[in-house]
């Protein structure tokens, strides 16, 4: 019987923060309490986690894992790797690989190779054959293979009427939730970075905010209209997050996630040329970065998801126009998303809460407070723990990371997947 | 001087210190044989990922009048052709053992990541929207030689046409205004840059109403494509609005000056008319490009660049 032992720890969960030890009992939590004896069976181990956070494992609602077809830039195994060295048990697979994840066929591909990977690996399914936005992709045969979140993500859905029907189409199927990128394709034409006083400066075309805001518009119209649930993927303008906390207290069902870039840098790091920190939506001015925060205080924002986007070396080798968007960031969400949202006097559970719990029921996984019976997908958070972003270090298998260097504070110190140690003391054990 | 980037890392002082060594290299360009062997025994690459013809040959024709060994990379004749990366292409370059790389790309920004990636100086020649240092050197240059007082200090500058996309326009202001001229910026609101914030700049969308209180009216060039992406309704239409025509020229005080950096669109931004007035400077532009530019590369690559004096042939 393979029992494990955390010690020490603080809990943290949907139901609270206490006290108390956490032991797991072949892959369930078997007991939650103050002072649980340590298991001396053969297959028992017991991890330290003193002075530390337990909590469900984190979730991440958007993660290009880059497979099929971009190999080079991350593959399942290495992408699901970093994903457990940042306190990962589960991600979401965008679904803008080549091929496209838009049929049943090219689902059932990429959830194979995540069985036995270092962190669960569920997929978001097109909502556009071939994510160009003409025809519906087959979502009801995706939706039967578990597939809970459909999105054309690396482009919006262009065409209104076509989002309208696919919102009316999924709502007939439970659980389903439609995922927008948005970005008005015609407005942002041509740009690179954030438009205003640096694109200015810099002489680089702009995206203005407006392209992001009139699809979040648009898409609350057709919420509004069709009764279907709709996510925001990457919020990252003061508008569009006024847009969704309109929309929610007029009691839409509209839920938003904002990436850990766009609570942290600002269009000013473009004054360096370096394509690392080109990214879709771009990284915007403070005056946006300080209203994301706020809307993640406020319940605007439901979860910080990375947008984990790997490209190889070469690709971030070319000039800021030639160059991807895009940038790593599976394994520095939680320090980063620590350090910007405790800034808006967020505490350490409830930042947990928009990284672990509330984009689990977003993706609609099963998730259950720390208590026995619940499946063991934990995450023990080192909240005080200093460390620096050192790109060659990253389980990635592409560098891009925006944070080279940057001194960090909060780590995953432990990663527990179905009761196995997946990552201990911040190191992988597979 | 390390590398040339832009215009705002010369500062005040780098300026005039151009201008200064620039007088004696348009005393070079006046001689029988103008040639000096300043630069002897160095190397200047051109790498030009954009055509360029007059930017280039000024270059050329500087590095040579200085004795330096010149050699040109040009895209289409290139292994860029064949996919090869831009870093590759630059430390392939830096590898035969150069002294100076004088780049001209599309793309903003790409003069300074070429400068993260080799030793040899980096001398920025026009990078996408963005700046054009040697350009607003050389109209510093003209503009002063045109003003009795040498000195840009208060003078009133208009540029007048397609700010947005003008990497002269960028490197011009910020000289300009280092140099304690006003400008005004002249364009329909399509062609401007989306925020002029941090712009030491004012602006105007009548010309007629500015012209006669400027020193210099600088004409930018005027792109066909304009019109296909709604920016403009027409070039016609343009040339009514913008246009440096024969009447809006009557409307320029006497001294005032007309510039632009070329090619011009006769007809279109500027009368052809007005082109050939004697208060068109635009050849004298061209012919100071090239003394600017020989001033640049003696200040970056000379041994002794203290040593203006012993520029002997």
């Amino acid at each position: 019987m393979a029992e494990l032992l955390i010690r020490g720890g603080t809990v943290v969960d949907a139901t609270g923060v206490r006290r108390a030890d956490v032991l797991v009992r072949d892959g369930r939590i078997a007991a939650v309490a103050d002072g649980i004896d340590e298991p001396t069976g053969k297959k028992a181990r017991t991890l330290d986690a003193g002075g530390c956070l337990v909590a469900p494992g984190l979730v991440d609602l958007h993660t290009h894992l880059r497979q099929p077809g971009r190999e080079e830039a991350e593959t399942v195994e290495t992408g699901s790797r970093a994903a457990a060295l940042g306190g990962y048990t589960e991600v979401v697979a965008m679904p803008n690989t080549e091929p496209a994840i838009d049929s049943a066929g090219v689902v059932r591909e990429v959830l194979e190779l995540g069985q036995g990977a270092l962190c669960r690996v569920a997929v978001a399914g097109a909502i556009s054959v071939g994510r160009a936005g003409e025809r519906l992709a087959p979502i009801g045969e995706m939706a039967a293979l578990g597939v809970r979140l459909f999105t054309d993500d690396g482009a919006g859905v262009q065409d209104g009427r076509l989002m309208r029907r696919a919102m009316e189409y999924a709502s007939a199927l439970p659980g389903i939730r439609l995922a927008q990128h948005c970005e008005d394709a015609a407005l942002a034409a041509g740009g690179h970075m954030h438009e205003g006083e640096w694109s200015s400066r810099l002489g680089i075309p702009g995206v203005p905010a407006e392209a992001e805001e009139v699809m979040v518009m648009r898409d609350i119209a057709l919420c509004r209209l069709t009764g279907a649930p709709v996510h925001f993927l990457h919020l990252s303008t003061a508008g569009s997050v006024a847009l969704v906390r309109r929309a929610k207290a007029e009691g839409l069902r509209v839920t938003a996630e904002a990436a850990p870039h766009h609570l942290t840098l600002t269009h000013a790091e473009c004054a360096s040329y370096d394509p690392v920190f080109k990214v879709n939506p771009p990284l915007r001015a403070q005056s946006d970065v300080d209203a994301v925060r706020i809307a993640c205080a406020d319940g605007t924002i439901d979860a910080v998801a990375t947008d984990h986007a790997p490209h190889e070396l070469e690709a971030k080798e070319q000039s800021f126009d030639e160059a991807p968007p895009g940038m790593l960031g599976l394994e520095t969400a939680l320090p980063l998303a620590l350090e910007a949202l405790g800034a808006v006097g967020m505490s350490a559970a409830d930042v947990l809460a928009l990284l672990s719990w509330k984009p689990a029921a977003i993706a609609g996984f099963e998730t259950a407070p720390i208590a026995e019976g619940a499946v063991a997908d934990l995450c023990v958070v080192d909240a005080d723990a200093a460390w620096v972003v050192d790109p060659s270090k990253s389980a990635s298998r592409s560098r891009n990371t925006p944070y080279a260097g940057r001194k960090v504070t909060g780590r995953a110190r432990h990663t527990i997947l179905a009761g196995e140690p997946v990552v201990v003391d911040a190191e992988a054990q597979r | 001087m390390r590398h040339l980037l832009s215009v705002a890392d010369l500062g005040v002082d780098g300026i005039e210190e151009v201008m200064r060594v620039t007088d004696s290299f348009v005393e070079v360009s006046g001689r029988a044989i103008p040639k000096v062997p300043a630069l002897r025994g160095r190397t200047i690459v051109s790498l030009f990922y954009e055509e360029s013809t007059r930017t280039r040959l000024s270059f050329e024709t500087a590095a040579k009048r200085l004795s330096a060994d010149t050699m040109n990379f040009s895209v289409s004749t290139s292994s860029v052709k064949k996919g090869e990366s831009l870093r590759d292409t630059v430390q392939t370059i830096e590898a035969m053992g150069i002294d100076a790389l004088v780049v001209r790309h599309g793309s903003a920004g790409v003069p300074w990541q070429v400068a993260s990636w080799v030793d040899a100086a980096v001398i920025n020649a026009g990078d996408g929207w963005h700046e054009h240092p040697t350009q607003a050197l050389l109209d510093c240059y003209t503009i002063r030689q045109q003003h009795p007082a040498r000195s840009l200090a208060g003078l009133h500058v208009a540029i007048v046409g397609d700010v947005k996309h003008s990497r002269v326009a960028r490197s011009d202001v910020l000289a300009f205004a280092l140099l304690g001229a006003r400008v005004t910026l002249v364009a329909p609101p399509t062609l401007l840059p989306p925020s002029l914030e941090g712009w030491p700049v004012k602006v105007g969308h009548d010309l007629d109403n500015v012209l006669p209180d400027v020193d210099v009216v600088y004409l930018l060039r005027m792109q066909n494509e304009r019109q296909t992406e709604a920016l403009l309704p027409s070039l016609r239409e343009y040339t009514a609005m913008y246009g440096l025509t024969r009447r809006r020229a009557t409307l320029l005080p006497d001294d005032a000056i007309v510039m632009h950096p070329g090619p011009m669109n006769r007809g279109v931004e500027i009368a052809a008319e007005v082109a050939d007035l004697p208060r068109s400077v635009i050849t004298r532009q061209v012919a100071n490009g090239v003394a600017v530019r020989m001033a640049v590369l003696f200040l970056m690559l000379a041994a002794n660049p203290k040593e203006v004096a012993a520029l002997d042939g």
